[in-house]
C-alpha cells in the first residue's frame, strides 16, 4: 500500500474546507478504504467536532511531531467507521509549532499504513497553509460562488502552481441553483471560466449539512441528502471513477457544459 | 436609495454578471501585479518607442490584458500609418 495524500485548502475561511474534509474522509471510509485525516489548523481545532470525535482526543499532531507519543497513539479511530482515523490539531499551540518538513515526514510514515491521508488546511496563505500543502500529492481548492471566495481561490491556485504542486482541483461549495437561475449567483461555469482549473465537484447548499454537523455525523453518510451524494461522488472521482456531475436544477441549461455530462437518473 | 442603486448599477444588469465582470478585472491585476495606471504608463512608453522607428497613430493603439487558461497575455494592437510614397521594386 501507498496512501495518496490530499490537502484541502481555500485561502478564505468559512467556505467549507473542514466539512468537505470530514465528508470525503467518511465517503472514502464507507467505500472500504483506510483513511487518516489530519487537522492542520493548529490553534483552531475543528475537524474533531465536525467528525464527532471531540471527546476522544488524548494526543494531537504536535505531540506526534515533538515525539511525546507514537503516531498510532494520536490516531483516533471512528467507532462508526472503523476505517476512518483522525489526527487532531493541537489547541494550545500555533502554526509555528510544526514545519512543512515535519508534515512531509509524518505523511511518509502514514503512507504505508493507509489508503488515503486527507489534510484539512487552515485558512490563509502563511505557515499553516505551507505546512498543509507540503506533503500533498493532490491539492483540492474549496470555494463558494462569491466574489471574495473566488478571488482568494485564484490567489491560492497561483501559489500552488508556484510551488509546483498543481494542477489544483476545484470544489465549488454552497451552490444555490435557484439563485443561479435568477442570475443572482455565479454559476459553476462562471467560476471555472474565471479560475481556469479542473472541476472536481459541485456541492449544493443544503441545510442538512448544518444539522449533521450539529450531530457530529458527516452528511456523506446520509443516503437521502443531495450534498451527501455530491460528496460521495467526489470521493468516487478521487478513486479514478468518472462520475457525472449532479443535476442541481430541473432545467439543465443553467449549467450549460455541466448539464451535458449529466446521466439521467443520477440523483 | 433604491433609485440611486438602480441608476448607479443599471436596472437591467443581474448581480451574477456584475460579479463576473468585476472578478475578471480583479483577477487580472492580482495575477500580474499590473494596475490600470501602470498599464497606461506602459502604453504611453510603448507608443513613444515604436514611434521613433515607425509612423503610427497613437490614438489607434490598443493594449490590453487577455486570459489564456491561467496565463495572462498582454495584447498590443498597433496599426501602422500607410507610407505616402513607397518605391516599387
Amino acid at each position: 500500500m501507498g496512501a495518496k495524500v490530499i490537502t484541502l485548502t481555500s485561502g478564505k475561511g468559512g467556505v467549507g474546507k473542514t466539512t468537505a474534509t470530514a465528508n470525503l474522509a467518511a465517503a472514502l471510509a464507507t467505500d472500504g478504504h483506510k483513511v487518516v485525516c489530519i487537522d492542520a489548523d493548529i490553534g483552531l481545532r475543528n475537524l474533531d467536532v465536525v467528525l464527532g470525535l471531540e471527546n476522544r482526543i488524548v494526543y494531537d499532531l504536535v505531540d506526534v511531531v515533538e515525539g511525546r507519543c507514537r503516531l498510532r497513539q494520536a490516531m483516533i479511530r471512528d467507532k462508526r467507521l472503523p476505517e476512518l482515523f483522525l489526527i487532531p490539531a493541537a489547541q494550545t499551540r500555533d502554526k509555528t509549532a510544526i514545519s512543512p518538513s515535519d508534515m512531509v515526514r509524518l505523511c511518509d510514515d502514514l503512507r504505508p499504513e493507509c489508503d488515503w491521508v486527507l489534510i484539512d488546511s487552515p485558512a490563509g496563505i502563511e505557515r499553516g497553509f505551507r505546512n498543509a500543502i507540503a506533503p500533498a500529492d493532490t491539492i483540492l481548492v474549496v470555494t463558494n460562488p462569491e466574489v471574495s471566495a473566488v478571488r482568494d481561490a485564484d490567489r491560492i491556485i497561483g501559489l500552488i502552481e508556484a510551488e509546483e504542486k498543481g494542477p489544483a482541483l476545484l470544489i465549488i461549495n454552497r451552490v444555490k441553483p435557484e439563485l443561479i437561475k435568477r442570475e443572482e449567483m455565479l454559476s459553476p461555469d462562471d467560476v471555472l471560466e474565471l479560475l481556469a482549473v479542473e472541476l472536481l465537484g459541485v456541492i449544493p447548499d443544503d441545510p442538512n449539512v448544518l444539522l449533521s454537523t450539529n450531530r457530529g455525523l458527516p452528511i456523506a453518510l446520509d443516503g437521502k441528502s443531495k450534498a451527501g451524494q455530491a460528496f460521495r461522488n467526489i470521493a468516487r472521482r478521487l478513486q479514478g471513477e468518472s462520475v457525472p456531475f449532479m443535476e442541481l436544477t430541473d432545467q439543465g441549461n443553467i449549467f450549460g457544459r455541466l448539464s451535458r455530462l449529466i446521466r439521467p437518473g443520477s440523483a | 436609495m433604491n433609485n440611486l442603486l438602480n441608476s448607479l448599477f443599471g436596472r437591467e444588469k443581474k448581480s451574477a454578471r456584475m460579479a463576473k465582470e468585476r472578478l475578471k478585472l480583479v483577477l487580472i491585476h492580482d495575477r500580474t501585479d499590473l494596475t490600470p495606471g501602470k498599464l497606461e504608463t506602459l502604453k504611453d512608453e510603448l507608443i513613444e518607442v515604436i514611434s521613433r522607428h515607425i509612423d503610427i497613430d497613437p490614438t489607434d493603439v490598443t493594449i490590453e490584458m487577455a486570459q489564456d487558461g491561467r496565463q495572462q497575455r498582454l495584447i498590443a494592437d498597433i496599426p501602422l500609418n500607410p507610407v505616402g510614397r513607397r518605391r516599387v521594386r
